[in-house]
């Protein structure tokens, strides 16, 4: 599977689109990892998973002083990383996550990562299981412009977001913010906290549930944390096994 | 064993690092064709003689004794307080050779151990005392280089076990008068890394900002790591694994018989004897030399390249630039490494299991660590693979360490952690700098 680096699988345009530096102050960062890097507390574990060139994590480490460590899937990605100080490791989100021990992490981050993953609804469990809160952003399949080009040109949609012809995309699980919400029901993860935004990069506080916010949001951040319902169960049924 | 006063170190020559190095070079070649850089061309194969046979090589009576270590450079310590090996025994007292580099501050946090592999020793960055070559990893560790000796203080020791003045079993076994041969006791790594320990005690270094190593050396980084997690600040194995595979053994297996199918071994007495088995010793580095590099190193160096003529002999001469090549690798390597040495070190080697010490889970040996790892390997290395590394890695995920994990393209094989790899200099650069930050070690470099 190619690599969905963050700096060229996923151009936003604009901007804010060119590679971050290394060194980036908040405002060198694109705009969804600088709402990312807004929702980690200082001094957290962190772990960045699909870091491409590093630009969220050296920011949180320089800035926020956490505890970062990286996953990425491009050897030149992790190399680079690596050659500027930052812990991170060649992995892939299907295969190298589930080694981690639960709560390992304060934050695991999955930026624009998870539709190029395999195993979507593993990945979100796992995310859920070693961080003790996930931070997931995705590009909105349910877009309004991405439903009128399938519309109109009758062709797969190839946006600011998702620039690959259908033939060479790394993303292979794409879907709209309703699936994905959809999904966290259904497997028990708790959305705490909700973010969209618009072709713009500007955030919109819409419903994730709502059909607007499906239309009108081009991606979505989301808060989420293992349901505590399951935690409980799964505590009692160890104890029961014990 | 004639030994300096307990807790003297005694200076033969203080340690001088040569200026930047021109050109990266194979280890420890004297006349041997720079064939392991890339962009070299390999005319230098063609244009040397020949070596026809390794047999060729018998040595000078004179070398045929134990070597005197007093003349050696660099320091010397005694161990005067026996140390409680694997295998039972307490072994004592005992010498330990090393060198150092640069200075150690006044916090003493910037020391850099460095633990060298199964043929290297501790002339990292100075010539070799018997060879003349320049020191193994001179690339590496210089002032300016990666491991900056402006900045730190690199320490590197002499395995126990070894043939370059830590004790060993070509030295005197002071119960008989006679080399201790194969009377020495079996060591492991992790007894490598007990003396080395000794050593760091004694030169006052509590925390080891890093320990690094490639190959052997990279074991006992990791085994740095899991028997003194509180002295090991940052850990850098290169081309190393947690434990040594079953293919790497048979490797071992195939140059320790060769060592003793060979007359002049007698048993392991061969010292006593007046005698040196160079023919075994030889063919065992020639077969293990091989696994240091790959297919496509082997074929971009060599093809099928003929030395020194234009047609095959039709004979068994070294019709093969390669040939030659390992013949003069095997030839050379016999006047500086003793073979009862080679056997030693190599089964420590193959008794490595990490995991084996901790109950069979690799993750159990590194539970609760606070360093910092950077486990480095090499696409073309067969001997340690990448897939070895990553095991390591994930072990090391599982208990939430801190670590990186980088693969470096190249075709150098196993051998590239010895070589001008600038993808490695650079990441462990980042990497080392990143650290020292979290150390507060000065940043100016």
């Amino acid at each position: 599977m190619p690599a969905p680096s963050r700096s060229t699988a996923l151009d936003f345009g604009g901007p804010d689109s060119q590679p971050a530096a290394m060194d980036s102050a908040a405002g060198g960062l694109r705009r969804d990892l600088r709402l990312i890097a807004e929702m980690i507390d200082p001094g957290a574990r962190v772990l960045d998973i699909g870091c491409g060139d590093g630009a969220l994590l050296a920011h949180l480490v320089r800035h926020k002083n956490v505890d970062g460590r990286g996953m990425e899937l491009s050897q030149s990605g992790v190399n680079s990383c690596v050659g500027h100080g930052l812990s991170v490791i060649q992995g892939d989100a299907d295969r190298d996550l589930e080694v981690y021990p639960n709560g390992a992490f304060d934050v695991v981050v999955l930026s624009q990562t998870l539709q190029a993953t395999r195993q979507p609804r593993k990945v979100l469990e796992t995310l859920v299981r070693i961080g003790r809160r996930a931070i997931v952003s995705f590009p909105n399949f349910g877009f309004w412009r991405i439903r009128l080009h399938l519309l109109f040109c009758g062709r797969m949609p190839v946006s600011n977001l998702l620039t690959h012809p259908w033939y060479e995309t790394p993303n292979i699980h794409l879907c709209t913010i309703r699936d994905f919400v959809a999904m966290c029901d259904e497997i028990g993860v708790r959305v705490e906290r909700s973010v969209t935004l618009d072709r713009h990069g500007r955030p919109y506080s819409l419903d994730p549930r709502g059909s607007l916010a499906n239309l009108l949001a081009e991606q979505g951040v989301f808060v989420l944390s293992e349901n505590l319902c399951n935690i409980k169960a799964a505590a009692h049924a160890a104890g029961q096994q014990g | 064993m004639s030994s300096p006063k307990r807790g003297i170190v005694v200076e033969s020559r203080p340690s001088k690092i040569k200026e930047n190095v021109d050109m990266p070079r194979f280890r420890s070649l004297p006349s041997a064709p720079e064939l392991g850089t890339s962009g070299r061309s390999i005319e230098g194969a063609v244009d040397r003689p020949a070596i026809t046979s390794v047999y060729m090589s018998a040595l000078t009576p004179s070398r045929l004794r134990a070597r005197s270590d007093q003349d050696r450079p660099g320091h010397r310590l005694l161990v005067r307080e026996p140390l409680r090996l694997d295998c039972g025994i307490d072994f004592g007292p005992f010498t330990i050779a090393y060198q150092t580099y640069g200075k150690l501050n006044l916090d003493r946090s910037n020391a850099v151990l460095v633990c060298h592999a199964l043929s290297g020793d501790q002339y990292v960055a100075d010539p070799h005392p018997i060879t003349g070559k320049p020191g193994w990893w001179e690339t590496m560790a210089g002032p300016g280089l990666v491991l900056d000796t402006d900045r730190f203080f690199i320490v590197c020791a002499n395995v126990l076990g070894g043939c370059m003045g830590t004790t060993g079993p070509q030295d005197i076994n002071p119960a008989t008068g006679e080399p201790w041969a194969l009377s020495f006791p079996v060591i492991t790594v992790r007894d490598m890394v007990r003396a080395q320990k000794r050593l760091l005690d004694h030169l006052g270094i509590d925390t080891v900002f890093c320990v690094t190593g490639g190959s052997m050396g990279g074991m006992q980084v990791l085994q740095w790591a899991a028997s003194y997690p509180e002295s090991v600040f940052a850990a850098v194995p290169i081309a190393a694994a947690a434990r040594h595979s079953a293919q790497n053994i048979a490797f071992h297996e195939v140059g320790r018989q060769a060592i003793i199918a060979d007359p002049d071994w007698c048993g392991g007495r061969y010292l006593s004897l007046g005698r040196r088995p160079v023919r075994g010793l030889a063919v065992a580095r020639m077969a293990a030399h091989i696994t240091y590099l790959s297919e496509a190193g082997l074929h971009r160096k060599f093809g099928r390249n003929l030395q020194d003529r234009h047609a095959v002999t039709y004979g068994f001469d070294a019709d093969f630039q390669v040939e030659s090549y390992l013949r003069h690798q095997g030839s050379t390597f016999v006047d500086r490494f003793d073979a009862n040495s080679y056997l030693y070190i190599t089964r420590a080697m193959d008794y490595f299991d990490l995991a084996a010490e901790h109950g069979g889970s690799l993750s159990s040996a590194f539970k609760g660590t606070r360093s910092r790892f950077c486990v480095i390997s090499f696409t073309s290395d067969w001997l340690f693979p990448t897939s070895e590394s990553r095991e390591l890695v994930h072990a090391l995920n599982a208990v939430a360490a801190n670590v990186s994990f980088v693969e470096i393209e190249t075709d150098n094989g196993h051998d590239a952690f010895l070589l001008h790899e600038p993808e490695l200099f650079e990441t462990l650069r980042g990497f080392l700098t990143g650290c020292a930050e979290h150390r507060g070690l000065t940043r100016s470099w």
